[in-house]
């Protein structure tokens, strides 16, 4: 190698001889390195965001880290498993609070994704066939999407308002649903308010997805159907959907990681401490974190949530995987 | 753009369309999709109305029809709070992430999509599953080591702009990556042998070659990227102070002890918004192309 380096040095015309040959290593050992030279920029940043921060969390999950401790968190006593197990202690109150607001994200997840699912894959199917005005509704649906998190939340949380508010007006004096007004950011409502505000924010990107894997469905499909003698429905459900299964497959892992993690329609809508109805376990994590100062506790909830994210998007690859096999063959 | 029909050779196609839906479908649809768009329209309706409306009618029950119009509330945005402060804030710290990632997104991008070496599959693998690891699981330790550093050198990071810049990589970083290698991937490497064979290295390829090919998809990555960026609320609500606060967290400024400025809260979102979705609309038969080419492959 270093006599490689050392011949590589006159760039004046390569010599044929074995020289030439070293030059050829040396340049090919230069070639093998390249793209880890060319990694190395994202590689460092990966490493600053992502690979420090991941250890230095789990880390400091295993330290009592309370406020004491934290300007110089080094320090701050090693109390092995001791913040898992009153994170999972469900007798108590930090570990009852922790296990209901996992319930409450899963139904919050379930419900969202399912529901904007339907919403998306509905409207996209609508829209399969051209009719007038289609592209400017197509770009229409997808304002909401394009929206800041923040402005969208805010803007729900006005029309959430109990006396001044939008949907009061609607269902109370608009249609006479109820005769009362009811709340709808504290108490039993605030459930179903997360989730239309997350519903409305989520929706356009799975009608996105889904229009763009219709896209590479053939239409002699559903020509040759039309000549089989088959209907809107029959189409839909034996032309389009298993078209669109690997599309979904993504779709749904990738609404309901975004939805399992949703931080900032709670935070936005609720302020810093939610309903205990609508407690979504970001935000818990954040209040164990950042309002009672229990950072220790709040890494190892972080750590049990990233545990349990992976084994879900384990299971639900294998599960697919094995569906979409099984298909194939 | 209409579709095309396919015309078999041996049939004539008498009817353009051979599958005209029934009527109850149009009827479905036409229903549907007025639903879908009111329901859509809402928030944007009362965005919109509610910002022209002086004070007293955001505190009275809601109406549908403003009983007056003004623009007071787009003048007082700018004095109640430090609005443009907080725009300046938060255009930098999304400018400067974005920028970021999407330079160092292109070198990575291109050794991912153009060599096969030994890691590359797993720096893929990396790069995804960071993609989908909660915020919340870097915030913490990137709190404590931004107060750790501020405690040895003096540079505070917990609670600047710099620091804030730091902590959107995390999600602007790996998004861009995804995306990029989608993207210089349908760029037919033809390209890049023809530049080699006329002499030019790898990374003059690159700079000449491949980057001018990929501008629409750079420019989309970019203008996703920093659309994420401005959104994003929890580093944000933990990273800054009032110097530093970006829109995310300075709208809640407009709510006071005793009154909620709910007609310049809506007059603030639609200023912050527009920028964004006027970028989104002009851009989105790209974007639409590039996200889900990263999301549906």
């Amino acid at each position: 190698m270093a006599l490689a380096a050392e011949t590589d040095r006159p760039p004046s015309p390569p010599p044929p001889t074995r020289a030439g040959r070293s030059r050829l290593t040396w340049s090919r050992t230069r070639r093998k390195a390249l793209p880890y030279v060319l990694l190395l920029p994202a590689v460092c940043f990966e490493l600053l965001v992502h690979i420090v921060p991941m250890l230095v969390g789990i880390w400091i999950s295993f330290k009592q880290l309370t406020v004491f401790f934290i300007r110089n968190w080094s320090t701050a006593p090693n109390i092995g498993l001791g913040n898992y197990r009153f994170a999972l202690n469900f007798h108590e109150a930090v570990g009852q609070s922790l296990l209901h607001s996992f319930y409450v994200t899963l139904g919050f997840t379930v419900l969202v994704v399912a529901l904007s699912w339907l919403l998306g894959t509905g409207a996209a199917v609508l829209m399969q066939n051209p009719f007038r005005g289609r592209g400017a509704l197509r770009t229409y649906f997808l304002v909401p999407y394009a929206l800041p998190a923040y402005t969208a939340t805010i803007t729900w949380e006005f029309m959430f308002q109990r006396d001044h508010g939008a949907v009061n007006q609607i269902i109370v004096r608009d249609l006479h649903l109820t005769s009362h007004l009811p709340f709808w950011l504290i108490g039993g409502n605030s459930f179903a308010a997360l989730v239309i505000t997350a519903v409305w924010r989520t929706w356009p990107f799975a009608f996105l997805v889904v229009t763009a894997g219709m896209q590479s469905i053939p239409t002699d499909l559903y020509e040759a159907a039309a000549v089989d003698g088959a209907g809107v429905w029959q189409c839909i459900r034996k032309i389009t959907l298993p078209s669109l299964r690997p599309v979904n497959q993504v779709l749904v892992l990738v609404l309901f990681l975004w939805n399992f993690n949703d931080f900032s329609t709670p935070f936005v809508l609720f302020g810093n401490v939610a309903p205990t109805q609508a407690n979504l376990l970001s935000l818990q994590i954040y209040d164990t974190s950042f309002q009672t100062w229990n950072f220790g506790t709040g890494s190892a909830m972080s750590v049990l949530l990233l545990l349990f994210l992976l084994v879900v998007t384990a299971v639900y690859l294998l599960i697919t995987n094995r569906g979409r096999r099984g298909a194939d063959a | 753009m209409p579709d095309k029909p396919v015309t078999a050779a041996a049939a004539p196609a008498p009817r353009r369309r051979p599958t005209a839906p029934p009527r109850s479908f149009l009827w479905t649809r036409r229903i549907c999709l007025t639903l879908l768009a009111a329901f859509t329209a809402l928030p944007l309706y009362v965005m919109i109305t509610s910002s022209l409306k002086p004070l007293v009618d955001v505190q009275a029950a809601f109406r549908w029809i403003p009983s007056r119009l003004t623009l007071s509330p787009y003048v007082d945005i700018w004095s109640t709070v430090p609005l443009a402060h907080y725009f300046e804030n938060s255009a930098i710290v999304a400018s400067s992430s974005t920028a970021i990632s999407v330079v160092v997104a292109i070198f990575a991008a291109y050794a991912v999509s153009r060599y096969r070496f030994f890691g590359r599959q797993a720096f893929k693998v990396a790069v995804l599953s960071t993609q989908m690891f909660p915020g919340i699981l870097f915030l913490l330790p990137l709190f404590l080591i931004f107060v750790n550093i501020g405690n040895a050198t003096g540079i505070e990071l917990s609670t600047t702009r710099l620091g804030l810049i730091v902590t959107y990589l995390t999600f602007t970083l790996p998004f861009s990556v995804w995306l990029l290698v989608g993207y210089l991937d349908s760029i037919p490497r033809e390209l890049d042998e023809a530049a080699a064979v006329d002499g030019s290295g790898p990374i003059s390829t690159l700079l000449r070659i491949v980057v001018p090919a990929a501008r629409p998809g750079i420019i989309t990555v970019a203008v996703y990227t920093f659309m994420t960026a401005w959104g994003e609320v929890l580093f944000a609500s933990v990273m800054t102070n009032d110097a530093s606060r970006t829109l995310a967290v300075g709208l809640r400024d407009y709510a006071s002890e005793n009154d909620v400025y709910w007609n310049q809260i809506m007059a603030a979102s639609l200023v912050v918004s527009v920028p964004v979705v006027v970028g989104f609309l002009l851009l989105q038969r790209y974007l639409v192309a590039g996200l889900t080419a990263g999301s549906v492959k």
